[in-house]
C-alpha cells in the first residue's frame, strides 16, 4: 500500500502490528513511535495475529528496558522505542537480554548524546555506545527501509534468538516524509510465521516447566558460558539475509547486509551506514555516469559484523577507501565502523584472502544532524585521490583546530532533472508546516508522484521559524538533505523577508510567492535591497497575496498556512488546477474535520480566497531600496556574540569553524538580551496614571519583559521625550520617581500582565494600567526609553523590601527574554529565583523544557547584574539532576570548610578581627550579605600580600565565604518519573539544597506525554483515554521525612504566598522542596487565562497552598501550614476550562464522567487529609533529627 | 393513582418534565432526573452558533504550539477532539436515551434553517424522542420588525418539521403583539407543542465595575401566572400539545398548571434549588392534592380552568384586580 510516512511511521507501522508489548518513554526523536503505539492500542487496532498489543510507559528507559526484559521472559513479543541517553539507561539490560539469546527488536531514532552539550539532532553515537551488548544492530537508510527492514529484523531476531536494534538516522529519516510502499497485514503475518512467535513462547518461563535463568557463575563457567552463545551470532547474518530475501519474494523489494553501488572496478570507495550511505549512493551513480571509477559500499548490519559480506562488496581495485563514521570516539584509533573494515581487509589480506590492501582512512561527518550532502561526499573522493590522503578526515565543518576538514563545492548537485524543489519560510505558529505536510499527502498520493518533505524548526518555542523542505518527482526521491536550490520559494511571513536571505536558494527563473500586506503595484520598493538583486539577477518570478489578511477576515488568526498552499498549487503548476483546488479542499475536511465544521469552513473560503486575491509583481528594472538584512546584535555586544552567536542566529552556524567554539561546552551567559525577535505585533505598554506601582505585571511576566525602577527625580531632566515616569508611591522616599519600562521587542504579547493588572480604567472598563498595543507606532519611542532606562541605577537590594510583590518587582530579574512559549507558566518562577537570589545562585538544571529555553543555543536567558555576578547554570542529565545539584552542594560545603580552616590558620597575617567577623557572619538578609561580601573584598586585598600555599588555597575558594544558594529545577517529568529515585534520595539526605519542580503535569518538552503527575482523568499522551491514577503527592512524601521544608505554590493564586515559600525555602538549613503550579499548553487552554486557571486550581481545591517548615516543629509549632482557604468553587469550574480534561466528553463521554467524579472525590479527600494534618500537634510530625551544626 | 399524560404524543408517566438545565447535562444527571420519577427529560439546549464557535476555539487550544518546536510536533493525542461540538450532543442524546425508560427530548437553538433542519433531523436519528425549538433570540436590531421575527419563527419551525421524524415543540416567549395569533400560526405550521414560556436571561449591571453581569436567575412562584393565563386562553383553540414551565415550586404551582390546561409542567428552577429529589416531592404533592379531592386521572380535573374563546373574562378579570388593589388603600395606580 502506498502511504506517504515518516521514518517512525514506517519503523512502527511494522513493529506494533508484529508485537504484543511496547514499553515506552518520551524520548526526542523516537517518541512519535510510541506515540502512535500508543493511540493505535488505545482505539483497539489489533496486531497481525489478532491481539491488540498492550502499551505501557514507564518512568524512564530505563525502566521500558526492565519491563521490556520481563515481557521477553514471560514469552510476550515485546519491543522499545527509543533513542541517546534512554538507549544508554537501557545498555544493562541489553547484555541481558542478548545474554540469554533471547528475540526481540528494539527501534530506535538514532540521535547524538550529550557530551559537552545536548543534541536532540541525529547521529550514530546512541548505538554505537551499544554495539558491544550482543545486540545485532541493523541500519536503515531511507524510510522505506525504515519500514521494511523493521520487519526484516522481527523475522531475523526470531529464527537467530539474538535480539537486534533496528536504527535509522534520528530526524533526517525518523522525520522526514517520504511515499513509501507499507507491508500489508498479510505480507507480515506471511513474512513473521506464528511458529516462531511459539518458539519464542516457548522459551517463556513458566512454573509448569520451571527453569531458573539469572544466576550467578563463578570463575569455573563464566567464561566458557559466555562463549556458548557464539554459533547464533555467527549464523545471524545469513539468517537476516535469508529474511532479507523473504522480503523481497514478498514486496520486490531486494536488500543485502552490505550493498555496493558504483563501478563495478572502482578505485575509490566510501562506505557509510544510514541516510548518509543514500547521499553517497546517489552522488556515486551520477559521478559514475560521468566516467568516474567510483564506488560506495552501504552497510546494514553492523552487528554481527558481516565480514564476508564487506569484503566481497568491496572491489578488488579498490585502493583507497574511506569509511563514513556518524559519530565520535574521543582518544579512540578510530571511529567503529572504520575500525572493523580496516581489521577485515588486513585481516584478509594478511591471510591471503585479498591481493592487495587499500588505503583506508576515517572521515566523521553528520554529528547532530549535521548536513551531509552529494558535494561533501565528492570532498571526501577529492581527499582520496590527493596523493598522500589523512589518515582521519571529517567532513561538513571547518576544522581550523586539529586540520581534519576535508574541502568541498557546497554547490554540487545531483538530483535529476524532473524533481521539482520547493522551500517555505514560516513560523510554526502559522501552520505552514502542516499545511505542507498536507501537500505532501496530496502530491504524494496523486497521479504516481514520488514526495518528500523535511521541516527544520529553530529552538524557540515562541516566534519560532521553520523552513519546509517539499521535494516531488516521478521517480522515487533520494536525497536525505536540505534543498540547496528550489524552484520555488514561498516567505510565509513578511518579517522573515527582513532577517533571513530566502531567496538565497532560489533557482535560477525561480518562482518566488510572498505574503505581504502590500498589493503588487506597491511591493517593490518595499523590499529589503538583497531581495530586489536577487530578484532581479535569477530572474525571478514574483508573486504577492495578503494572506495574513484574508486569515485575519475568515477568523483563522495568524493561521496563514491554506491561503498560501493554495497559492502554491495555483502558481507552481504542479498539479492541474482544478485538481488541485479539489484536492486542497479535500485535506482541508479531513485535517480540519476533527476541529469542527467552522474552521473547515473558513478554511474552505480561505482557498477561494487566495485564488482571487492572488496577484503576480510586474518587477521593476531597477533597485530602489537601500535597506540591508538586519543584522542581529549591536556593534556594542560582546566580540564573542559579533563573532559567534550573530553568525548562529543568522543561520550561518554551519560556517562558524571548530576554533570558534568552546572545547568544553563552556559558555557565556546573557545573550538572549541580543535576540530581539519581535514575536508579537501587540506588546504590553504602560498607562501611568492608571498604575498602582503593586507590581503584579512584572512579578508573572514569563519573559521578563517589565521591569520597575525608582530613582532620583532629578534624572528625569535627561530623559528622552516620551519617557513614562510617576512619583513613587512610597512613603520616606521623596523626590523619587517611578517607571515601569516594557521591553517591546522582547514581549511576546502574551498578555498575562494584563490579566494580574488589579486596575481598572473607570472610564473604560477594558483598559487596565497595563494594556497591549500595537507595537510599531511605540517602537522607536520605547528603545530610547529603554536605553535611558537602563542608564538609571538599579534598587540597592539592600533597600528594597523582598517580603512583598511590590517590593521584589525593583530586584533586578537575571533570567530574561526567553524563548519560552508565550505565556509560559514556569518562567515566572525562575525569574524570582534569580530575582531573590541570583548573584549567589547555582543551577542543576533537569533536562526538559526549563533547560531548552534555558539553555538552548544560539541564545540562553540566565544572565548577570551590573557586577558581573549571577546564576551558574548547567544541565547534567535527565534522570540525574538531584544528583548532580546534590554534587554541587557537597563540593560546595567541602569548600567553605576548607575556606574557614585556612582562615583561621592564615588568621594572624589576615587580621583576625576580620577572621572571625567573616567567620560569624550572619547572612540572611540582603545588608547582611553585602556587608559579608564587603569583607570577603577586604578579605581578598589582605591575602593578595599573603605568600604560600596556604594563601592560594584560600584564594581558591574564598567566594564561597559568600552563602551559595544551590538550586535543583525540573520539571515533573524528572521529578515524579526519571529522576525520582535520586531525588528521593536528596530529600532524604539533609543537605541544604533547595528542589524547585516546575509541575505542568507533563512532559511538556517533548509533547505533553503523561507523568506520575498527571492529574486523574487529564488526557495526555499516553493516556488518550484518561489518565486512571491518581497525581502522585509528592509534598506529603517528603513531609514524610520530617526534615525537608515542603511548599505547594501556584503564582496566579497567590502571588505572595508563593514570595513566602521561595524565601524560607532558601533560608532554611536543609533540603527544601517547592511544587509550583505551571500552567502548560499541554493543558490546552488560552494561556492569556494561565494565571486565573492557577487561581480556580487552588480555589476548587485541586491545589492546595501549603508550607512544611521543620523549624516551626522544631519550636513546637505545628509545621503543616494550609495556605489556601476552604475550596470555594466547583471542581468543575475549574478542569472544565481546560481541553486535557473536557476533551475525554467527547471520545469517552461515560468514562469523562467516571473520572471527573472520581476526581472530585480525590480532591474532598486530599482537602480532608491536609485540614487534619494543620490541626496536628507538632509531635505528631516527623522530627529532624539532625545533630545541629 | 393513573398520572399517566400524553405530551407531543408520547405517553408519560407523570405530567412532570425536568426542562433543560446542568442538571440535565450528562447521563448520570438525566438517570437521577428519572430516579426522582420525572415523566420525561429535556436536555440543555444546543445553541449551534456557540458550540461551532466553542468548537472551532477548542479545536485551536488543541493544535496550539503544534508544528512549532522539532521535540513537541503536538501536545494532545491525535484522538483527542473539542468537547464542545454538536456531534457531542448527538452523543449524549444517544447514551441519555438508552440509559432511561422516559422520553428524552432534545432542545435545539439553531442559527439559519439549515441548522435548525440538520440538526433536528439528527437529533430525532440520535434517539431524542421529541425535539424543543429553543426560539431565543433577542431581535435587538431596531430595524427588524415584528413580522420578520414572526416569520423567522415560522421558517425555523417548518424547516425543523419537514427534517425531523419526531414530534417538534416550540419554546415561546410572551413578548408577541398577539400571542396567540402567533401560537396559531405555528400550531397551523406543524408544531406538535408549545411550551409557554423560555424567560429572558436578562443581564444585570454591575454598579461597582460598571460591567453587565450575566443574567442568571431562577424563577420564582409568581412566574408562574402568565404562562397559566396562556394555556388557559390557548386551551382548546390549537391541536398542538401545551407544555407549562416556569415557577414550579411546589406541587401547588404543578396543580395549577393542570388546572389551567397544561398537558406537561416543566420545572428547572426548584430542581437547582432543591436538587432533582425535589421532583418526588412534587409528584407526591400533585398525588396528595389529588387524593385529598377524590381525583383519580389527570383528565378528571386538567383544564377545569381554561377559558378558551372566553377573552372577555380576562379583561374583567384585570380590571376586578384593579379594584380590588385601588380598594386596599394602595393609592390609584
Amino acid at each position: 500500500m502506498r502511504a506517504i510516512v515518516d521514518g517512525n511511521e514506517g519503523a512502527v507501522s511494522a513493529a506494533y502490528r508484529l508485537n504484543e508489548v511496547c514499553c515506552i518513554y518520551p524520548i526526542t526523536p523516537a517518541s512519535p513511535m510510541a506515540e502512535l503505539a500508543d493511540e493505535w492500542s488505545s482505539r483497539r487496532r489489533p496486531n497481525v495475529y489478532g491481539s491488540v498489543p498492550a502499551v505501557v510507559e514507564m518512568q524512564s528507559e530505563g525502566g521500558a528496558a526492565g519491563a521490556l526484559h520481563g515481557a521477553l521472559q514471560g514469552g510476550a513479543m515485546a519491543t522499545t522505542f527509543t533513542a541517546s541517553q534512554g538507549l544508554l539507561l537501557m545498555i544493562p539490560d541489553l547484555y541481558k537480554i542478548a545474554g540469554e539469546l533471547t528475540s526481540t527488536v528494539i527501534h530506535v531514532a538514532a540521535r547524538a548524546i550529550a557530551g559537552q552539550a545536548l543534541s536532540i539532532f541525529g547521529d550514530h553515537s546512541d548505538v554505537m555506545a551499544a554495539r558491544q551488548t550482543g545486540f545485532a544492530l541493523l541500519s536503515s537508510s531511507s524510510v522505506q527501509e525504515a519500514h521494511d527492514l523493521a520487519a526484516v529484523a522481527e523475522l531475523a531476531t526470531l529464527r537467530a534468538r539474538v535480539p537486534f536494534i533496528h536504527f535509522f538516522d534520528g530526524f533526517r529519516t525518523s522525520h522526514e516524509l517520504n511515499t513509501v510502499e507499507l507491508l500489508s497485514d498479510d505480507d507480515l503475518r506471511q513474512l513473521v510465521p506464528l511458529e516462531l512467535i511459539l518458539e519464542h513462547r516457548g522459551r517463556a518461563l513458566s512454573p509448569e516447566h520451571p527453569v531458573i535463568r539469572g544466576t550467578s557463575h563463578n570463575p569455573d563457567v563464566a567464561f566458557q558460558a559466555r562463549e556458548a552463545s557464539s554459533p547464533f551470532l555467527a549464523r545471524t547474518p545469513q539468517l537476516v539475509q535469508d529474511a532479507m530475501d523473504q522480503l523481497a519474494e514478498l514486496s520486490g523489494r531486494s536488500y543485502h547486509l552490505v550493498e555496493y553501488t558504483g563501478h563495478p572496478e572502482a578505485e575509490l570507495v566510501l562506505i557509510a551506514m544510514g541516510s548518509g550511505a543514500q547521499t553517497a549512493e546517489e552522488t556515486v551513480k551520477a559521478l559514475v555516469a560521468r566516467g568516474e571509477r567510483l564506488g560506495v559500499v552501504t552497510v546494514h548490519l553492523y552487528r554481527p559484523f558481516p565480514e564476508a559480506q564487506l569484503l566481497r562488496a568491496v572491489p578488488e581495485t579498490a585502493t583507497r577507501v574511506a569509511v563514513l563514521d556518524r559519530t565520535k570516539e574521543p582518544g579512540s584509533q578510530g571511529e567503529p565502523l572504520f575500525l572493523d573494515v580496516s581489521a577485515a581487509l588486513a585481516e584478509a589480506h594478511t591471510r591471503g584472502h585479498r591481493s592487495n590492501l587499500p588505503l583506508v582512512v576515517g572521515c566523521r561527518y553528520g554529528l547532530a544532524s549535521k548536513e551531509f550532502t552529494p558535494g561533501m561526499v565528492q570532498g571526501v573522493f577529492n581527499e582520496l585521490r590527493s596523493p598522500a590522503p589523512r589518515r582521519r578526515l571529517t567532513v561538513g565543518i571547518r576544522d581550523d583546530v586539529s586540520h581534519s576538514s576535508v574541502d568541498y563545492d557546497p554547490n554540487f548537485q545531483v538530483e535529476p532533472s524532473g524533481t521539482s524543489r520547493a522551500l517555505f519560510y514560516g513560523l510554526g505558529s502559522d501552520g505552514t508546516v502542516g499545511a505542507n505536510k498536507n501537500t505532501i499527502k496530496i502530491l504524494g498520493t496523486e497521479g504516481g508522484l514520488h514526495a518528500q518533505g523535511y521541516f527544520v524548526y529553530d529552538s524557540k518555542k515562541s516566534g519560532s521559524q521553520t523552513v519546509s523542505h517539499l521535494r516531488f518527482g516521478t521517480e522515487p526521491i533520494r536525497a536525505p538533505y536540505l534543498i540547496r536550490e528550489a524552484g520555488f520559494v514561498g516567505c510565509h511571513q513578511p518579517s522573515l523577508l527582513e532577517r533571513v536571505d530566502v531567496l538565497a536558494t532560489a533557482a535560477q527563473g525561480a518562482t518566488f510567492l510572498l505574503n505581504t500586506p502590500y498589493p503588487a503595484a506597491e511591493i517593490w520598493d518595499q523590499l529589503p535591497r538583497p531581495v530586489q538583486e536577487q530578484i532581479l539577477g535569477k530572474q525571478i518570478n514574483f508573486w504577492v497575496i495578503d494572506a495574513g489578511a484574508i486569515a485575519r477576515d475568515l477568523g483563522l488568526g495568524g493561521r496563514v498556512n491554506t491561503v498560501l498552499q493554495a497559492c502554491y498549487f495555483a502558481i507552481s503548476g504542479v498539479l492541474e488546477r482544478e485538481v488541485a483546488v479539489a484536492r486542497i479542499k479535500e485535506a482541508v475536511e479531513k485535517s480540519y474535520g476533527r476541529r469542527g465544521s467552522k474552521t473547515v469552513r473558513a478554511n474552505l473560503r480561505a482557498v477561494d480566497a487566495a485564488l482571487e486575491r492572488l496577484e503576480r509583481v510586474a518587477v521593476p528594472n531597477s533597485i530602489t531600496s537601500d535597506r540591508q538584512l538586519f543584522f542581529p546584535v549591536p556593534e556594542s555586544a560582546p566580540r564573542f556574540v559579533r563573532e559567534v552567536t550573530a553568525r548562529l542566529m543568522a543561520g550561518q552556524g554551519d560556517l562558524v569553524p571548530v576554533g570558534a567554539l568552546p572545547p568544553d561546552g563552556t559558555w557565556p551567559t546573557g545573550t538572549a538580551v541580543y535576540e530581539k525577535p519581535r514575536v508579537s505585533e501587540l506588546v504590553a505598554s504602560w498607562d501611568p496614571d492608571l498604575c498602582i506601582q503593586c507590581g503584579n505585571c512584572s512579578f508573572v511576566c514569563p519573559h521578563s519583559v517589565i521591569r520597575s525602577k525608582f530613582y532620583p527625580a532629578a534624572r528625569l531632566a535627561q530623559a528622552p521625550s516620551g519617557f513614562k515616569s510617576r512619583t513613587l508611591n512610597a512613603k520616606g522616599l521623596p523626590e523619587t520617581a517611578y517607571t515601569l519600562q516594557v521591553y517591546p521587542e522582547d514581549c511576546t504579547g502574551c498578555a498575562l500582565c494584563f490579566e494580574a493588572c488589579p486596575v481598572t480604567d473607570p472610564g473604560d472598563p477594558a483598559r487596565r494600567a497595563i494594556n497591549l498595543e500595537e507595537i510599531s507606532p511605540i517602537l522607536e519611542r520605547e528603545r530610547k526609553s529603554i536605553s535611558f532606562f537602563e542608564s538609571l541605577p538599579v534598587p540597592e537590594r539592600s533597600r528594597v523590601d523582598f517580603g512583598t510583590v511590590r517590593g521584589a518587582q525593583f530586584l533586578e530579574p537575571l533570567f530574561e527574554f526567553s524563548g519560552a512559549c508565550a505565556g509560559c507558566g514556569e518562567t515566572p518562577y525562575l525569574k524570582l529565583l534569580t530575582q531573590l537570589f541570583g548573584d549567589r545562585l547555582v543551577v542543576a538544571n533537569a533536562t526538559g523544557c526549563s533547560s531548552i529555553y534555558g539553555g538552548n543555543l544560539p541564545t540562553t536567558p540566565w544572565t548577570t547584574d551590573a557586577k558581573g555576578r549571577g546564576p551558574a547554570w548547567s544541565n547534567s542529565l535527565f534522570e540525574d539532576n538531584a544528583e548532580f545539584g546534590l554534587g554541587l552542594r557537597l563540593a560546595a560545603d567541602r569548600q567553605l570548610e576548607l575556606a574557614r580552616r585556612r582562615l583561621l590558620e592564615l588568621g594572624p597575617q589576615l587580621g583576625q578581627e576580620l577572621v572571625q567577623e567573616v567567620l560569624s557572619a550572619p547572612q540572611r538578609t540582603e545588608s547582611q550579605f553585602a556587608a559579608q561580601r564587603e569583607r570577603v573584598g577586604l578579605l581578598r586585598q589582605r591575602l593578595a600580600q599573603v605568600q604560600g600555599p596556604a594563601a592560594l588555597d584560600l584564594g581558591s575558594v574564598l567566594d564561597h565565604l559568600i552563602r551559595r544558594s544551590v538550586w535543583i529545577v525540573g520539571g515533573d517529568g524528572w521529578a515524579y518519573d526519571i529522576g525520582f529515585g535520586g531525588l528521593d534520595h536528596v530529600l532524604a539526605g539533609g543537605r541544604n539544597v533547595n528542589i524547585l519542580v516546575l509541575d505542568t503535569e507533563v512532559y511538556s518538552n517533548t509533547g505533553g506525554q503523561m507523568s506520575k503527575a498527571t492529574p486523574l482523568g487529564a488526557v495526555a499522551k499516553f493516556a488518550a483515554a484518561g489518565k486512571t491514577a491518581e497525581k502522585k503527592d509528592l509534598a506529603l512524601q517528603a513531609i514524610a521525612y520530617g526534615n525537608v521544608y515542603v511548599a505547594r505554590v501556584a503564582m496566579g493564586a497567590d502571588p505572595e504566598q508563593t514570595l513566602r515559600a521561595f524565601r524560607e525555602a532558601e533560608a532554611y538549613d536543609g533540603t527544601s522542596l517547592i511544587i509550583a503550579y505551571s500552567h502548560c499548553i499541554a493543558h490546552g487552554i488560552d494561556m492569556q487565562k494561565g494565571l486565573d486557571q492557577q487561581y480556580r486550581a487552588v480555589a476548587s481545591g485541586y491545589w492546595p497552598l501549603l508550607r512544611y517548615d521543620p523549624v516551626v516543629r522544631r519550636e513546637g509549632g505545628n509545621p503543616f501550614l494550609l495556605d489556601s482557604p476552604r475550596p470555594r468553587l466547583p471542581l468543575a469550574e475549574y478542569t472544565g476550562r481546560e481541553i486535557r480534561y473536557t476533551s475525554l466528553a467527547r471520545t469517552d463521554p461515560e468514562e469523562a464522567e467516571r473520572l471527573a467524579r472520581l476526581g472530585a472525590e480525590a480532591v474532598a479527600r486530599r482537602w480532608a487529609t491536609y485540614e487534619e494534618m494543620a490541626s496536628r500537634p507538632a509531635a505528631a510530625f516527623a522530627a529532624d533529627a539532625r545533630r545541629s551544626s | 393513582m393513573d398520572l399517566t399524560a400524553t405530551y407531543l404524543g408520547l405517553q408519560l408517566r407523570n405530567p412532570l418534565i425536568a426542562s433543560p438545565s446542568p442538571l440535565s447535562r450528562t447521563v448520570a444527571g438525566v438517570r437521577r432526573l428519572t430516579e426522582a420519577g420525572v415523566g420525561a427529560v429535556v436536555l440543555p439546549s444546543l445553541f449551534e452558533e456557540d458550540i461551532l464557535e466553542a468548537e472551532r476555539r477548542e479545536g485551536m487550544l488543541l493544535d496550539q504550539g503544534a508544528d512549532v518546536f522539532p521535540e513537541a510536533l503536538s501536545y494532545f493525542p491525535e484522538t483527542a477532539a473539542p468537547a464542545s461540538s454538536p456531534e457531542a450532543y448527538l452523543r449524549l442524546i444517544e447514551r441519555a436515551a438508552r440509559a432511561v425508560e422516559v422520553p428524552v427530548l432534545a432542545s435545539l437553538n439553531a442559527a439559519n434553517a439549515e441548522g435548525w433542519a440538520g440538526l433536528a433531523r439528527a437529533m430525532g436519528e440520535a434517539g431524542a424522542a421529541a425535539i424543543e425549538l429553543n426560539f431565543y433570540q433577542l431581535p435587538a436590531d431596531p430595524e427588524v420588525t415584528s413580522a420578520d421575527v414572526e416569520d423567522r419563527l415560522l421558517e425555523a419551525l417548518q424547516a425543523a418539521r419537514a427534517a425531523a421524524r419526531v414530534p417538534v415543540a416550540v419554546k415561546l416567549v410572551p413578548y408577541f403583539s398577539s400571542l396567540g395569533e402567533m401560537a396559531t400560526r405555528l400550531d397551523r405550521a406543524g408544531a406538535d407543542g408549545l411550551i409557554l414560556f423560555n424567560r429572558w436571561l436578562q443581564p444585570e449591571i454591575d454598579f461597582e465595575t460598571g460591567r453587565a453581569l450575566p443574567g442568571i436567575g431562577l424563577s420564582v412562584p409568581m412566574d408562574g401566572r402568565l404562562p397559566r393565563v396562556w394555556i388557559a386562553l390557548l386551551r382548546g383553540r390549537v391541536r398542538a400539545s401545551l407544555a407549562g414551565s416556569s415557577g414550579v415550586e411546589s406541587a401547588q404551582d404543578l396543580v395549577r398548571y393542570l388546572l389551567a390546561g397544561a398537558d406537561a409542567v416543566m420545572t428547572t428552577s426548584a430542581l437547582l434549588r432543591h436538587g432533582p429529589d425535589h421532583a418526588r416531592s412534587l409528584l407526591e404533592g400533585l398525588q396528595g392534592w389529588m387524593a385529598g379531592h377524590g381525583l383519580e386521572r389527570m383528565q378528571d380535573f386538567r383544564a377545569r380552568a381554561a377559558t378558551p374563546g372566553r377573552p372577555a373574562e380576562l379583561r374583567s378579570t384585570y380590571v376586578e384586580a384593579l379594584r380590588l388593589a385601588n380598594s386596599q388603600d394602595r393609592g390609584p395606580w
